[in-house]
C-alpha cells in the first residue's frame, strides 16, 4: 500500500509568456569578489568558484577584483570589434534566411561574449571543439568572412561542399574542429584531442563548449571521466544560456547547486563565470589554459548567460518564455558593457562605436554580394553533384563508384 | 613460421603496429595491465609504457570518442569494445562521428580509428556476449567492416586496418580465436597449429582489406560466409559430399562483390550464412546484390541460413548457432532444388 509520500516531480522555469519576469531570485556573486587562486592550486581547495560567479566588470563598468586580466585598450577594442561583428553579421544572416537566401541560421544574440572572450584567451595553435552559436570564435580567429557566408548558403564556394548545415562550419587551417549537429559529442573528442596533444609533448591544448541542456548527455559525462581521469590539458565549457530550445536550464540541471558544481564530484577545477562579462570570460579562459599547459588538467566553466534570441530561425520563443525576459536579465548586454567600459576608461566613444558598427555594417554587406557571386543555395551554383560522393572514405570503392554513375555524374 | 592462435596474431599485430608507429595507441576495458579479458593486449603495456597501452573507462562511447579525438590529432588510436554486444553506447560516436568526419568536413579532418570488439556466439555468452552486430554497421557509410577467420588475415588485416586511412570496425570471432571451430558444440577444440592459416609471420604484413578469398574450389553451389562460420562451411560440405564453392568474405563493407558474382555465375546456387539474425542481416544486403546481379544465372533461391529473430538464448545457445546440420541441410536444399 501507498504511504502517499512520493511524489513525481517535474521542475517549470519560475516565468511562462504573460507572466512578468523577475530575476531577483538570483543569488549572483557580485563582481570583484571572487578570489583568484593560483592557477596550480588544487581543484579541491578551490571549490568556492562552482558556485560563486567570476565577474570583472561591476555595475559602473569598472574592472575590479583579482580575476581582472588587465588587458590593454587595444586588446579590448579588438574583442568589442569582434563582438560588434558577430552581432551584426547574425543580424545580416537572419535577414538573408528570411528572404530565403539559406535554408537555416542560428544567431549568438547577448553570448557573444563567450566565444569571442575564450577564443581571444587561448592561443591560434590550440583547437577548439565548439557548439553551434561559436561563430564569434572564428571573427576573433580572422577567418574570412566570405568564406563563412559561402559555407552558409551552401554555394560553389562552400568548403564543405554543401554537406552542413548552415553555421555548423569547419576550419582545420584555424584549428576550429567540425561541428556535428548531434549536441554534446564533441566533448568527449575534444578530451581525446587534448590527451593526444599531451601525448606529443606539445603545449597546444583543446577547449569544447557545449549548452546547458547538453550536460543530460551521456557525452557530457564521458568527458568529464575522461578529463578527469587522464587529466587531459583542455577546458570544456558550458555555456548556460538557459534555455536548450523550449526546455529551461531546471530541466537538465535538477537539483544540483550550479552546473557548475558538477565539475567537482569529477576532482576537476570548477569555475562559475559571468558568461556576459567580457573580462571574466577572458580571464577564466586564460587560467585554464595556464593550468592546461603547465600539466594540472581540465578546467570546467559555466559560462552563466542568456540566449537573448530564437534557439535557431525554426524557434519562436514567445511561446515558452516571456517577450521581455532579456531585457531584465541582471547581467545585462556584453557589447554594452564593454563598450561602457572601454568608453569609462576614456579609450573608446559613441562616436567610434558608431562608427564601427557602419564599417562593419559595411563589410558584411559588401562580403555577402562577394559571397553571392558564387552561388545560393536556392539559386545555384552549387559544388558540383558528383561530390557527394566524395569524402565517404579515403578512396572511392565499387558501391559509390557504381552509385555515381547511376546518377550520371 | 610459428603457429599463433588468433589472439596471438592479434597481439602481435599490435605489437608490430606500436613498434613500427609511434603514433600508435591501443586501449579499453581491462586492455592495459591485464591484457584484455580475452588476453588480446597481453604483455603489451609492460613492453611499451602506460602512455602507449592503457585502461579505459567503463563508457564505449568516451573510448570511441577519445579514439576520434586523437585521431584528429595525428595519432593512430586502436580502441578495444570488450565484447561487441557492448558497442551500442559507442554507436552514435561511431556511426554520427567517426564514420562521417571526412565527410562532413569534406575531408578537412579524418578519423583513421580502429575499433576492435571481440564477436559472435559459440562461447557461452549468453545474450549480452554473443551478439553478432556487423550489419548495423554495415549500413554506415564511412566505416569499414571487417571480420576475419583465421590468425594469418586477423593479423594482416588488423596491421591495413590500422595503417589505413578510413575508421575500421574490427569483429574478432572470439569461437576461432583458439583454434578453428567445424560447427558440432560436442567435437573438441581443434588447435590452429594444425591448420596452414595458424602459421603467422611474426613481423609485418598486410591483408588487404575488401578482398575475399575462395577458401574451397567447388561447382555445386556457392557459399558466401565470413568468421566462425567459415569453418563450419568447410566441414559441413566435406561431410555432405558437396562440391560447394565457399567464400570467406573477410571484409564486410566494402565486400569484394566481384569474387561473388564470378562464383555465382559459375554454381548458379547460393548460400549466404551468418550467426547474426536474419530479418535485415548482412545475407539479406549479399542476396538482393546477387540477384541483381546474377539473376538469369541463379538456378535455385537464395538460402539464407542464420541465426533466428530472437536474441542469443544462453541455454539453447547451439539451437541458435547454424551448426554443421543446419548447413548441411542448407547445402542440400540449394544443390536439389530443380
Amino acid at each position: 500500500m501507498s504511504n502517499g509520500q512520493s511524489r513525481f516531480h517535474v521542475p517549470a522555469p519560475p516565468f511562462r509568456p504573460g507572466d512578468a519576469p523577475d530575476f531577483s531570485h538570483l543569488d549572483l556573486q557580485k563582481a570583484g569578489e571572487a578570489k583568484r587562486p593560483d592557477p596550480l592550486t588544487a581543484p579541491a581547495k578551490m571549490t568556492d568558484l562552482a558556485f560563486g560567479m567570476i565577474g570583472v566588470l561591476d555595475h559602473n563598468h569598472q574592472a575590479v577584483g583579482e580575476w581582472d586580466p588587465r588587458l590593454s585598450p587595444e586588446v579590448l577594442r579588438e574583442g568589442l570589434s569582434h563582438m560588434v561583428l558577430t552581432r551584426i553579421y547574425d543580424a545580416r544572416m537572419l535577414k538573408l534566411q528570411r528572404q530565403g537566401k539559406m535554408s537555416f541560421y542560428m544567431k549568438s544574440l547577448g553570448e557573444e561574449a563567450v566565444a569571442v572572450a575564450g577564443a581571444m584567451a587561448l592561443e591560434q595553435s590550440d583547437m577548439v571543439f565548439p557548439s553551434y552559436r561559436q561563430q564569434g570564435i572564428l571573427f576573433a580567429r580572422g577567418r574570412n568572412i566570405v568564406d563563412m557566408m559561402c559555407h552558409c548558403i551552401s554555394n560553389s564556394r562552400d568548403n564543405l561542399k554543401g554537406r552542413q548545415l548552415p553555421v555548423h562550419y569547419t576550419w582545420a587551417e584555424g584549428n576550429f574542429f567540425s561541428i556535428s549537429g548531434n549536441l554534446g559529442t564533441q566533448f568527449p573528442q575534444a578530451v581525446g584531442y587534448a590527451m593526444g596533444c599531451a601525448y606529443k609533448g606539445e603545449d597546444t591544448i583543446a577547449a569544447s563548449w557545449i549548452g546547458d541542456g547538453t550536460t543530460a548527455a551521456p557525452d557530457f559525462h564521458a568527458a568529464m571521466t575522461l578529463a578527469s581521469t587522464y587529466r587531459a590539458p583542455v577546458i570544456l565549457n558550458v555555456v548556460n544560456n538557459q534555455w536548450a530550445i523550449s526546455t529551461y536550464e531546471g530541466i537538465a540541471k535538477g537539483d544540483a547547486a550550479t552546473f557548475a558544481s558538477k565539475g567537482l564530484g569529477y576532482g576537476l577545477a570548477s569555475l562559475r563565470v559571468d558568461g556576459n562579462d567580457f573580462l571574466a570570460i577572458y580571464a577564466a579562459t586564460k587560467w585554464a589554459a595556464d593550468r592546461a599547459r603547465k600539466g594540472c588538467g581540465a578546467t570546467f566553466i559555466e559560462l552563466f548567460t542568456y540566449r537573448a534570441d530564437a534557439h535557431s530561425t525554426s524557434d519562436d520563443p514567445a511561446r515558452y518564455r516571456p517577450k521581455n525576459e532579456f531585457e531584465v536579465w541582471p547581467l545585462g548586454d556584453p557589447i554594452e558593457r564593454l563598450k561602457n567600459h572601454l568608453i569609462g576608461l576614456g579609450e573608446w566613444d559613441e562616436d567610434r562605436h558608431a562608427k564601427l558598427e557602419e564599417q562593419m555594417t559595411a563589410l558584411v554587406v559588401k562580403s555577402y554580394k562577394e559571397a553571392e557571386s558564387h552561388g545560393t543555395l536556392h539559386d545555384g551554383p552549387l559544388s558540383p553533384t558528383h561530390t557527394i560522393f566524395e569524402d565517404v572514405y579515403a578512396t572511392e570503392d565499387w558501391r559509390l563508384r557504381r552509385q555515381r554513375q547511376d546518377l550520371g555524374v | 613460421m610459428p603457429a599463433m592462435n588468433m589472439l596471438q596474431a592479434l597481439n602481435s599485430a599490435m605489437d608490430v603496429l606500436l613498434d613500427k608507429h609511434p603514433e600508435t595507441v591501443i586501449f579499453g576495458e581491462d586492455s592495459g595491465y591485464f591484457g584484455g579479458v580475452f588476453g588480446a593486449t597481453q604483455g603489451l603495456q609492460k613492453k611499451y609504457g602506460l602512455d602507449r597501452v592503457f585502461d579505459a573507462p567503463i563508457n564505449e562511447a568516451a573510448i570511441a570518442a577519445m579514439a576520434i579525438g586523437m585521431a584528429a590529432k595525428g595519432l593512430k588510436p586502436i580502441a578495444e569494445i570488450q565484447f561487441a554486444d557492448y558497442i551500442f553506447p559507442a554507436f552514435d560516436q561511431i556511426v554520427s562521428e567517426m564514420s562521417r568526419l571526412r565527410y562532413r568536413s569534406a575531408g578537412e579532418f579524418v578519423s583513421p580509428v580502429v575499433v576492435r570488439a571481440p564477436w559472435g556466439g559459440g562461447i557461452r555468452g549468453g545474450q549480452t556476449h554473443s551478439m553478432s552486430p556487423e550489419a548495423f554497421f554495415t549500413h554506415v557509410p564511412g566505416v569499414k567492416v571487417v571480420v576475419p577467420s583465421n590468425p594469418y588475415d586477423a593479423k594482416g588485416m588488423l596491421i591495413a586496418a590500422s595503417e589505413g586511412d578510413d575508421p575500421v570496425i574490427f569483429f574478432e570471432p572470439k569461437r576461432i580465436y583458439n583454434g578453428p571451430f567445424d560447427g558440432v558444440p560436442d567435437a573438441p577444440l581443434s588447435s590452429w597449429a594444425k591448420h596452414p592459416k595458424g602459421e603467422v609471420p611474426e613481423g609485418h604484413y598486410r591483408v588487404e582489406l575488401g578482398k575475399a578469398e575462395i577458401v574451397r574450389e567447388g561447382e555445386a553451389c556457392t557459399v558466401i560466409t565470413y568468421g566462425t562460420l567459415v569453418h563450419v562451411a568447410v566441414n559441413a560440405a566435406a561431410k555432405a559430399g558437396i562440391d560447394a564453392e565457399i567464400i570467406d568474405l573477410k571484409t564486410l563493407a566494402p565486400y569484394d562483390i566481384e569474387t561473388i558474382t564470378a562464383s555465382v555465375n559459375k554454381t548458379g546456387r547460393v548460400v549466404v550464412a551468418h550467426e547474426a539474425p536474419r530479418t535485415s542481416g548482412f545475407g539479406a544486403e549479399l542476396a538482393a546484390q546477387i540477384q541483381e546481379e546474377c539473376f538469369y544465372a541463379l538456378e535455385a533461391p537464395i538460402f539464407r541460413l542464420t541465426g533466428w529473430d530472437t536474441p542469443y538464448p544462453h541455454a539453447h545457445e547451439w539451437a541458435y548457432f547454424p551448426g554443421q546440420a543446419r548447413f548441411i541441410r542448407a547445402l542440400q536444399t540449394v544443390t536439389e532444388a530443380r
